[in-house]
């Protein structure tokens, strides 16, 4: 007996093992049809049982996942989506019959649509569909076997919810989408998933072995023995990695030689910080506050920033804490505050914008002084491209402490540093006297390699570590060494494991992370001999 | 068939979030939308099919993509407020466009 192979595409990576299940969506009992009062009044129940299941599921969840539910719960409140059943049940229909035609209509249009997004709703009607029926039915959901490989068509939200993923276990759906709900709760529960492996779910061999392979977007059906192998091999690796992330993960990071790296967080928002340990890192080398600036009727005011920077000020609980000032442009417009350009990540973007628009920094400074005064915080400009603009900020900040002076508000002035993203700060950043040089490897590798970050088709030559690139790195690490300032990392590189040793070699000891990749990184600098 | 009766209020705005009008902008307006007495309706072209604003299986199931423009319409009780506040939540891209899954810059 040889293996079956199919590919489909990738949902959420991660390998797993497992005796396949086959999963039925489909539910066939029909009830014979009472009084057209009788069956308004069955689907009206059902829909209100439905409704409280999912609100109490809701208080179980939280974040995307509760967000999916309420998205059903308020679908099935919208009389509209009931409207044709109830029609049909006047005609003299039986209420599951009048409710599987109603929503398979809808199902059916969703389906035909051109955009992959909306074709991803399917699952949440498919599931909304299936709850009602079983109100209407009594009949039981069939229990998902623990560690299974499931097999399906598709698969709903709330199927996903109601088992326990933690002993393993992966998804192979026939239909499905990268963009569908349960394919973020996948990827967020750290399951395999491969979807649109175009399989007839009749025809598989339920418990027969399987092995999902995520990331490839692939499904092993009676994998051989080398497959199999290969697949345990992974498997342990990653369990390795997983156990080493989190050994490190609360420890000071050193190098195997005793060379002491500091690994900082990036944050984007507040909210992050509420399920972090402050204990995990030396602190946030990067606060963004793009997330600030949205989310409002207007800009946020003085007072809103000072209380969002002194709650993450008092997180940190004494680390210092690094804020970028407002990086809009680029790929992330704001409304109201950036202007439409045709090659926007050469335009108006970061301290250029702010520039321009010196009542809305000079806000944020204001707000940052007085925040200072609740931890070590620091300010960082993005987007310096020449020694002029850092002067100019300088200029405004001056201004700013002096004023909070003459009125009275307690204030602090922070030190006052700038990011390394455009190749003429790397090239000569003796021009610029900031307090601490921050590098974004992101930007400095689309500047100095031509290759735009948001193209696909140029990813390969937007790397991080060509030697063009490095060689920047290590000469803005030179110069802050020779200065006495700090230089550190904080791009996209810093959290990949494997370009840790690169970026140590250039001289760099401080990175900053992504949250979860802090234990991961802090291994991979454990494994490192810098050769004293 | 409805004559608007009282204040009435229109606008349009361009649909910008990367998604189109999908569940979470979809929530978000409809449930904004419920907060005023006003009839109001949504289309995706100037004469319409007309949709209920406050129906929020109605404007999924427009499927509008993103670069729609979205046209409201509001007949009654605070209809120009209603339309105002409406085109500046989409206009505020559903206040999270930096939820989009883009790495930030830097």
């Amino acid at each position: 007996m040889s293996e079956i192979r199919c590919t489909g595409r990738t949902a959420s990576p991660g390998v797993a093992i497992g005796t396949l299940f086959v999963l039925q969506s489909a539910l066939h009992r029909v009830r014979g049809a009472g009084s057209t009062t009788e069956e308004g009044a069955a689907l009206r129940e059902a829909i209100e049982a439905a409704k409280a299941e999912l609100t109490e599921l809701i208080t179980q969840t939280e974040g995307e996942a509760a967000e999916i539910l309420t998205f059903q719960i308020a679908m099935l409140e919208d009389e509209e989506l009931a409207a044709p059943a109830h029609t049909e049940i006047a005609g003299g229909s039986s209420a599951d019959l009048a409710w599987r035609t109603a929503l398979d209509v809808q199902i059916a249009d969703y389906a035909a649509a051109d955009d992959e997004y909306f074709r991803a709703r399917v699952s949440d009607l498919v599931d909304m569909r299936d709850r009602v029926l079983q109100h209407l039915s009594g009949a039981q959901a069939q229990a998902l076997p623990q560690g299974a490989v499931i097999a399906a068509d598709d698969m709903t939200p709330s199927r996903f919810l109601s088992h326990d993923w933690r002993s393993g276990g992966a998804i192979a759906l026939s239909k499905g989408s990268p963009s569908s709900h349960v394919a973020m709760l996948a990827r967020a529960r750290h399951v395999p998933m491969v979807v649109g492996l175009g399989f007839d779910t009749a025809k598989l061999k339920p418990g027969a072995p399987a092995i999902v392979d995520g990331g490839a977007g692939l499904i092993i059906l009676d994998p051989e023995v080398e497959s199999r192998k290969q697949a345990s091999n992974r498997i342990a690796n990653e369990a390795r990695l997983e156990a080493e992330a989190q050994h490190f993960l609360k420890r000071p990071a050193t190098t195997r030689d005793g060379t002491a790296v500091a690994v900082f967080i990036n944050v984007a928002s507040p909210e992050e910080l509420n399920t972090l340990d402050p204990t995990i890192c030396d602190g946030i080398g990067l606060v963004r506050t793009e997330l600030l600036f949205h989310g409002q009727d207007s800009l946020p005011s003085e007072d809103q920033q000072v209380a969002v920077y002194r709650r993450i000020l008092e997180w940190a609980s004494g680390r210092p804490v690094i804020v970028r000032t407002l990086d809009a442009g680029g790929d992330k417009p704001i409304p109201g505050l950036t202007v439409e350009e045709s090659n926007p990540f050469l335009g108006l973007r970061g301290l250029r914008l702010s520039l321009k628009r010196p009542e809305v920094f000079r806000s944020q400074l204001r707000a940052l002084c007085r925040a200072a005064v609740a931890g070590e915080l620091k300010i960082m400009l993005p987007m310096v491209t020449v020694p002029g603009e850092l002067e100019e900020a300088r200029g405004h900040l001056n201004e700013v402490v002096a004023e909070l002076a003459r009125v009275g508000i307690a204030h602090k002035r922070p030190p006052l540093g700038i990011m390394v993203e455009v190749p003429s700060v790397a090239l000569t950043p003796e021009r610029f006297a900031a307090d601490f040089f921050s590098i974004g490897s992101n930007d400095l590798t689309q500047y100095v390699m031509a290759a735009a970050r948001d193209l696909s088709s140029v990813a390969h030559l937007a790397d991080p570590t060509d030697p063009a690139v490095l060689q920047l790195i290590e000469r803005v690490v030179d110069h802050a060494a020779c200065e006495g300032v700090e230089a550190s990392l904080c791009g996209d590189a810093a959290s990949d494991p494997a370009l840790v040793p690169q970026l140590l070699r250039c001289g760099l000891r401080k990175l900053s992370a992504a949250p979860g990749a802090v234990g991961r990184v802090k291994a991979a600098i454990a494994g490192i001999d810098l050769g004293g | 068939m409805n004559e608007p009766t009282g204040t009435e209020a229109t606008g349009s705005t361009l649909l910008t979030h990367s998604a189109g009008l999908h569940a979470r902008p979809t929530l978000k307006l409809t449930m904004l939308a419920k907060t005023f007495a006003a009839k109001i309706e949504l289309a995706v072209k100037p004469d319409g099919p007309w949709i209920d604003a406050k129906s929020v299986v109605r404007v999924m199931a427009m499927k509008a993509p993103k670069g729609s423009t979205l046209h409201f319409r509001a007949s009654g009780d605070k209809a120009e407020e209603a339309v105002t506040k409406i085109v500046a939540l989409v206009d505020r891209d559903f206040d999270e466009a930096a939820e989009g899954g883009k790495a930030g810059n830097v």
